[in-house]
């Protein structure tokens, strides 16, 4: 098996495409979206149907914090042009895409591994997992071997040591990091659809748990053609910008 | 079984020949154990499965699970271990230089990969009957595209204590220049039959090689030429910053003892005084080891310019030329260093009019001449180098010392029509042969 994990997808068709499309050619089976599927890009609905027809067929979805917002659930404070994007977002969604974010999870288990948008502590506080002592708190509250999550847009690898403190690792694109099974490893796969790193490739993972590897990838993708239609939907220049130079 | 070490035992698998001779290594684990004996067999099989295939290290063939079966089956090397040599010491220096280039030339192949070793001792390099050092034994490595696994027991600096450089003994795990200081050490033990720093039995003695400078090894050894001695103290500066930047600079330097740059460090004859050992003491509290330098395959590597320049067939103008596009070069890229060949008949040609020191007098015009050269460039020390080889074949030796020190771009002053066809020649054959961007100089007024 070799699963996909893609997450703070926001509405990017392109950038969601492009890694799927680089998934399938490594010969990716599952596929896992880790929330946040829409906000700030212009393609909510093309991406929600994407995404639901993926799910139909077994892919784990997971609720994030502007898909939240979107459907109208209380969550803190957004920034503006955030704030802008869930506004607009919501008044492209039907009731079918309503009605599809409204029944997602906060949280899947499969086997050993845990699906979440936000540190697995309390999931729907949205907290960042940032720091090493943030990752061991999310790594004792979720109790799986692997943890995958997105909120955080840059990719990061935390795993436990023998001592049972979590150290960090930023994963070098495109390198199979061994992921043993022995201990417990808590994946930030980046986002595909806002990357804030100064790269703007879009960022997924894929994981063989039968090889027990993890790799982090950088996809690159037509981000002016996304960054124009932002600009084309009347979003805030700030939120093709970003998509723009991934910064 | 052949070898029993702490954290693993070694033994040697006969049966059916395959392509390799086997052995196959089991970690020491259950009750009594150090936990880092498991973290060992991971990082090693972590590193050895990402090392390409090579003669510096063992290919790694077969692995079993940590949580079952650990093991590792892995190439059995043929050779005579380092440590070997070690009741002989003091060796002679070409016995040192030898077997200490081939160890940093293997060194660096690791370096190259993004591995740093981190336990270097004479019992885990190994010498093939061809001279190839092999370096064995990745329990404690690290690998920059990987998680380091070790970096948790910090508190009490893993690795051999004999040998360890300044910064790991403060955690640092990510300096190449840490093997470096290792090998440093090791040469220092082969050249004087002593240890730099003894063997220290705690973390305040370990610790004494932040602010202790060794004996010389001059003052052990007198008959240590001093161009061995700047290598060895060279290797083993406290700061990172200051010792040889890559592992193939040593080998480079152990192979051309008569191009060694002296400083002070090759004349020294005693450690410094108490007063400058005190003061170095305080400072050691506050010491900050140097930033690990980026990963090779991260980023760019600081990329090596040979500048070859053709002494016997001087010509104001060609090495003119030559100075501008080395200068564009230097402008162009910051980082990069200026090698500065020539390549010269080997003495033994030399006709036997001289005394017997025309080969180091014309060794040392040459020198002279490579920078008066290099002067008007105005770079700092440390980013030039003069090299002159011996040999009746100016384009193969360019050619091999361009594959041996991983030069990224060679400037060759273009042959003059109707000029000399051994230039000519030259400038064709490195332009085939060479392993790097060749660029042709021609001054612009000659035409």
């Amino acid at each position: 098996m070799k699963l996909a994990l893609f997450a703070d997808i926001h509405s990017n068709l392109e950038a969601i495409v492009a890694c799927l499309a680089h998934a399938q050619a490594l010969g990716a089976d599952r596929y896992a979206f880790l929330g946040d599927l829409v906000g700030y890009g212009a393609d909510p609905v093309k991406v929600l149907e994407l995404i639901e027809r993926h799910a139909a067929s077994g892919a784990v979805v997971v609720l994030g914090n502007h898909d939240a917002a979107t459907i109208g659930r209380p969550v803190d404070v957004l920034n503006r042009n955030a704030q802008a994007a869930i506004t607009w977002t919501r008044a492209q969604l039907g009731e079918r895409q309503r009605a599809f974010l409204a029944a997602l999870p906060l949280t899947v288990r499969d086997d050993n591994m845990l699906f979440v948008h936000a540190s697995a502590v309390a999931p729907e506080e949205w907290a960042y997992v940032t720091s090493a002592k943030e990752a061991e708190q999310c790594m004792k509250a979720g109790k799986a071997n692997y943890i995958f999550c997105g909120h955080v847009h840059e990719q990061k690898l935390y795993f436990t040591g023998a001592g049972g403190q979590s150290m960090p690792f930023r994963p070098v694109p495109g390198t199979p990091i061994p992921a043993a099974k022995h201990r417990q490893w808590l994946a930030i796969v980046g986002s595909a659809g806002q990357p804030r790193d100064g790269n703007n490739a879009a960022c997924y993972a894929l994981f063989d748990p039968g090889r027990e590897r993890l790799t982090f990838f950088r996809v690159p993708y037509d981000h002016d053609s996304a960054a124009q239609k932002i600009r084309a939907a009347g979003l805030p220049e700030r939120l093709a910008l970003r998509v723009e130079r991934g910064a | 079984m052949i070898h029993t070490g702490s954290m693993a035992s070694i033994y040697r698998l006969t049966g059916p020949s395959g392509p390799l001779p086997l052995v196959m290594k089991i970690p020491r684990l259950g009750p009594g154990e150090r936990a880092v004996n498991v973290v060992g067999f991971e990082v090693c099989r972590m590193v050895l499965g990402a090392l390409a295939q090579g003669p510096h290290h063992p290919t790694l063939v077969a692995y079993g699970d940590v949580e079952t079966v650990p093991y590792l089956v892995m190439e059995w090397v043929e050779g005579t271990r380092l440590n070997d040599w070690v009741p002989r010491a003091p060796l002679p220096p070409e016995e040192i230089a030898r077997l200490g280039s081939a160890f940093a030339l293997a060194l660096q192949d690791i370096h190259r990969q993004d591995v740093v070793h981190l336990d270097l001792k004479p019992t885990n390099v190994l010498y093939r009957a061809g001279g190839e050092a092999v370096i064995v034994d990745f329990g404690l490595a690290h690998h920059s595209h990987f998680p380091d696994l070790l970096s948790e027991e910090l508190r009490f600096p893993v690795g051999n204590w004999v040998y360890m450089s300044p910064e790991q003994t403060l955690g640092v795990r990510c300096d190449p220049r840490s093997d470096v200081y290792a090998l440093g050490s090791i040469l220092y033990e082969l050249a004087t039959g002593q240890l730099p720093f003894g063997r220290p039995r705690s973390i305040a003695e370990l610790r004494k090689r932040l602010y202790c400078d060794p004996v010389p090894p001059r003052a052990i050894v007198p008959a240590t030429p001093e161009w061995l001695q700047e290598i060895i103290l060279h290797c083993l500066e406290v700061d990172a910053r200051k010792r040889y930047a890559s592992a193939e600079q040593v080998a480079f330097d152990l192979t051309n003892p008569s191009g060694v740059v002296l400083t002070e460090r090759g004349s020294r004859q005693r450690r410094s005084g108490w007063g400058t050992r005190l003061k170095r003491r305080l400072r050691a509290v506050r010491f900050e080891p140097a930033p690990c330098p980026p990963p090779v395959r991260q980023s760019r590597s600081v990329s090596v310019i040979v500048a070859a320049i053709a002494l016997r067939e001087a010509n104001r103008l060609l090495n003119e030329a030559l100075r501008r596009a080395a200068r564009s070069v230097c402008v162009a890229d910051s980082d990069c260093r200026i090698a500065c060949v020539t390549v010269v008949p080997p003495a033994t040609a030399l006709s036997d009019e001289g005394e017997e020191n025309s080969a180091t007098g014309r060794h040392i015009r040459c020198l002279v001449e490579l920078r008066r050269w290099a002067k008007p460039l105005e770079l700092p020390e440390e980013r030039v180098t003069y090299h002159v080889l011996e040999s009746d074949k100016p384009a193969a030796a360019l050619v091999d010392y361009a594959k041996m020190n991983d030069v990224s771009q060679m400037l060759l002053g273009a042959p003059r029509s109707g000029g000399s066809r051994l230039i000519a020649g030259v400038c064709a054959h490195v332009v085939a042969e060479a392993p790097c961007t060749v660029t042709v100089v021609r001054p612009r007024s000659e035409d």
